[in-house]
């Protein structure tokens, strides 16, 4: 799981571009748009970005999200609630993102749009230059299956599978041999520690195992994104810096987008940038 | 991951499986019997109706007693006040032997033969002359009554004791079949499916010789061999062979045959035959004889094949009976019962795991590796089922056929099928009364004894895996389309 391999895998231009805005505590340098809170909406998002080499535009930064106007509302026994509403977000590439909130204020909802789960109302979601609002069901799936990693609050292994073969599920829409499929699992098991624990069932793994093989999982397949939805809520406090410790340290090393949710400030405030929501709004938190 | 995943799933819900699979084994295990004794019994039934028939016969003419006339059948036994020996402590003794056609039908002249002959279609034709020979005999003590009551009035005479109340008086009846052959007539009729057992067959100079060939069944049980002389009609008769029906498990049609001739004589019955054997020049022209024919003999009784197949009864007719009606519906419904349970369980299942597969959703999994999953488990559970079932059956089917239950067959009744031979089954009439004097309206004509045999054919397991597979798929596409329709983002929400 080195971060050469990830590398490896987008190009060498990319490489190039990863390499510069790998690490947390140097921000973006010659590709980065505007800070944040400056940063204007939509159109100008890929403008910004087209200030850039001529590399960059041609291939265009994996895991940078562009939020436009992006609203999402749910029908409700006739009633219609607004969930998330005139969206302007930009993150960039490599960005460790924690995003709070109270309760029922669409948290999760912008991370299902963030992880092409689902599509918005109304706005446009871009991820490194893929229009995901335009997408349909399958284009979606298949861009969830190579660029974006998912860990839940609730872990959802699958009961049935071993942690190596709950691992090797992330492998398997892309098509990986068998063989290279067992490897890289239990490779990204070694990762997080839980080398040994490979054969066992999640029903014989404490709640943080199960977390660090569901953390596996997400990033077995070097996804360009990690999207976190409260990952520590169902662990104690000990265990809880152990996986945040464990999702800092891939981010760090493997230079991928984190976005994590969280009701926890002590986890929010590891973060690079934080963002507030509620009722559908969303406020960057300097 | 395919197979891992398959093989987890079924291995950790192994209730959830068993269900499905033992739904489906129930059913597969009754379409398998089921079809095996249908077989069997459609088997059988052929095998009794070539051995009472003969090979070939496509038609069968004979003509059916008027009621009221008495034609036919032996009438009951009169013994007059004069009649028999009586001991000087008043015991009579009463000995009196009848040979007739049998009940119900009545016999008509040859001639008709080349009638039949002379129809269009007909390929060859032979008759036969069936009689039934009924012997009784008695001591009844003087009661200063007519010892006639007690064995006229049909029914209710005893074979022996004195269960009438009269103490002390015994009787006898001993009957059995007589089929009158014409020795140079066409390898049609009862005698063209049987193979010699003992002895010799006719040949044509035993014509109006008095001669007589015997069921071998029969000849064991009335203790007879060749070179032995049997009573037929008042006349010493000499056995001159045995024959067997083909078919090792059917007794031939009947137990004793006789020149055509020679049966004429002794039962009086000069040139009448009771039963022509009519083979067609092919099946399709079958109807059209049958059509013909009963043009041409208005008054007979033209019955083909498939007439006489439906005429079987007895238990064989009942099993045939049973297993078209019952046991079809039966597997229909257990089949569907089983279909449902699988598409049921198995849509209940996807409910149970829509958070699994909104994470395999969420993961990148298509729908179509998921629809896979699920059409996977279940066709697989169903075909476990299937081979359960297939085993199940199987077992099923060899306890039947080591138990090799024997079913009589009996043709009855006065008209479609009244062209046989007459006579029960030496069985039969040692049961009693069966074929005595006076036994009620019932006119048996056809009896054979024939074991089930059900047998399993590789139609039958490629049917029944075929089965399994089309609830496998079925359950599986109901289940599978439930599971691609789940929308990942609402699939995770849920707390299952
Ligand atoms: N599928 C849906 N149908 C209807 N309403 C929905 C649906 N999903 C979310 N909502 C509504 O959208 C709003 C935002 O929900 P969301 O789950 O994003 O909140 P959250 O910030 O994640 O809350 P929590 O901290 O409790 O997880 C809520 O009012 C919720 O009821
Ligand atoms: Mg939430």
């Amino acid at each position: 799981m080195a971060r050469g391999a990830a590398a490896a895998r987008r190009g060498a231009a990319q490489r190039r571009l990863n390499r510069a805005g790998a690490g947390p505590r140097c921000p973006p340098g010659p590709r980065a748009g505007p800070p944040p809170a400056a940063r204007p909406p939509p159109g100008p998002a890929r403008a910004s970005i087209s200030t850039a080499t001529v590399e960059t535009v041609e291939r265009p930064t994996k895991g940078a999200y562009t939020l436009a106007g992006v609203g999402r509302a749910y029908q409700q026994k006739g009633r219609t609630v607004h969930a998330l509403s005139k969206v302007d977000l930009e993150i960039r590439s490599g960005d460790m993102v924690a995003v709070q909130g109270p309760t029922g204020g669409g948290k999760s909802t912008l991370l299902q749009l963030l992880g092409a789960l689902d599509r918005p109302s109304t706005g446009t979601i871009a991820l490194g230059g893929e229009l995901l609002s335009q997408l349909g069901d399958a284009r979606l799936g298949a861009i969830r299956g190579r660029e974006i990693g998912f860990v839940f609050q609730h872990f959802n292994l699958i009961p049935t599978l071993t942690a190596l073969e709950n691992v090797e599920t992330a492998l398997v829409p892309l098509g990986v041999s068998a063989e290279e499929r067992r490897s890289r699992a239990s490779e990204a098991l070694e990762s997080v520690g839980l080398g040994e624990r490979g054969g066992h069932l999640p029903s014989e793994l404490s709640g943080g195992q199960q977390q660090r093989v569901a953390i596996a999982r997400a990033i077995v397949k070097r996804p360009a994104v990690l999207l976190a939805d409260e990952p520590t809520g169902n662990l104690d406090e000990e265990t809880r810096d152990e996986i945040m410790n464990l999702l800092e340290g891939l981010w760090r090393d493997q230079g991928l987008t984190l976005v994590i949710v969280t009701h926890d400030s002590a986890v929010a405030r590891r973060a690079q940038r934080r963002l507030h929501i509620k009722q559908g709004s969303v406020r960057e938190v300097a | 991951m395919f197979t891992t995943y398959l093989r987890r799933e079924l291995v950790h819900r192994r209730k959830h499986s068993l269900i499905i699979a033992i739904g489906m084994a129930l059913a597969i295990a009754l379409v398998v019997v089921v079809n095996a004794v249908s077989a069997g019994v459609s088997a059988a039934q052929s095998t009794a109706l070539a051995s009472v028939y003969g090979v070939g016969t496509d038609i069968t003419v004979t003509q059916a007693a008027e009621p009221g006339e008495g034609g036919g059948g032996p009438g009951g036994f009169s013994f007059g006040a004069d009649e028999g020996t009586t001991a000087e402590d008043g015991t009579t003794t009463l000995e009196q032997t009848q040979l007739s056609t049998a009940r119900g039908i009545t016999s008509f002249d040859a001639a008709d033969l080349d009638t039949v002959l002379a129809v269009d279609g007909v390929e060859d034709a032979t008759a036969t002359l069936s009689l039934e020979s009924t012997s009784f005999s008695g001591e009844i003590p003087d009661f200063g009554q007519t010892p006639t009551e007690g064995s006229t009035g049909g029914m209710p005479a005893p074979p022996s004791g004195g269960a009438d109340g009269a103490g002390g008086s015994s009787f006898g009846v001993d009957s059995f079949s007589v089929e009158g052959i014409d020795l140079g007539g066409a390898a049609l009729g009862p005698l063209s499916s049987v193979e010699l057992a003992d002895g010799r067959t006719f040949e044509s100079t035993d014509g109006g010789a008095d001669v007589a060939v015997l069921d071998a069944s029969y000849a064991e049980s009335a203790e007879l061999a060749v070179g032995d002389v049997i009573e037929v009609g008042g006349a010493e008769l000499e056995i001159i062979g045995t024959v067997a029906s083909t078919s090792a498990d059917a007794a031939t049609a009947s137990d004793v045959y006789l020149p055509l001739d020679t049966a004429q004589t002794l039962a009086d019955l000069d040139g009448q035959v009771t039963t022509v054997y009519v083979q067609a020049t092919g099946s399709d022209a079958v109807d059209a004889v049958q059509a013909d024919l009963e043009g041409a003999l208005p008054e007979a009784t033209v019955s083909t094949q498939s007439d006489l197949a439906s005429s079987v009864s007895g238990s064989l007719g009942t099993a045939s009976d049973l297993v078209a009606s019952l046991g079809t519906w039966l597997s229909i419904i257990v089949l569907l019962a089983a279909f449902l349970i699988a598409i049921l369980f198995t849509i209940s299942g996807v409910t149970r795991r829509t958070r699994e597969f909104g994470t395999l959703k969420a993961i990148g999994w298509s729908n179509r590796r998921i629809v896979g999953q699920v059409a996977g488990e279940s066709v697989v559970q169903s075909l476990l089922g299937g081979a359960i079932g297939i085993a199940v059956g199987l077992v099923a089917v060899l306890v039947i056929n080591l138990a090799a239950p024997s079913l009589s067959t009996t043709s009855t009744g006065g008209d479609a099928a009244a062209g046989g031979a007459p006579g029960g089954t030496a069985e039969g009439m040692a049961g009693g009364m069966g074929g005595g004097p006076g036994f009620g309206q019932q006119a048996t004509t056809v009896a054979a004894d024939v074991t089930l045999n059900a047998p399993v054919t590789v139609g039958i397991l490629a049917i029944a895996v075929g089965l399994a597979v089309i609830g496998g798929v079925l359950a599986g596409a109901i289940g599978g389309w439930r599971a691609a329709r789940l929308r990942p983002a609402e699939a995770l929400r849920s707390v299952a």
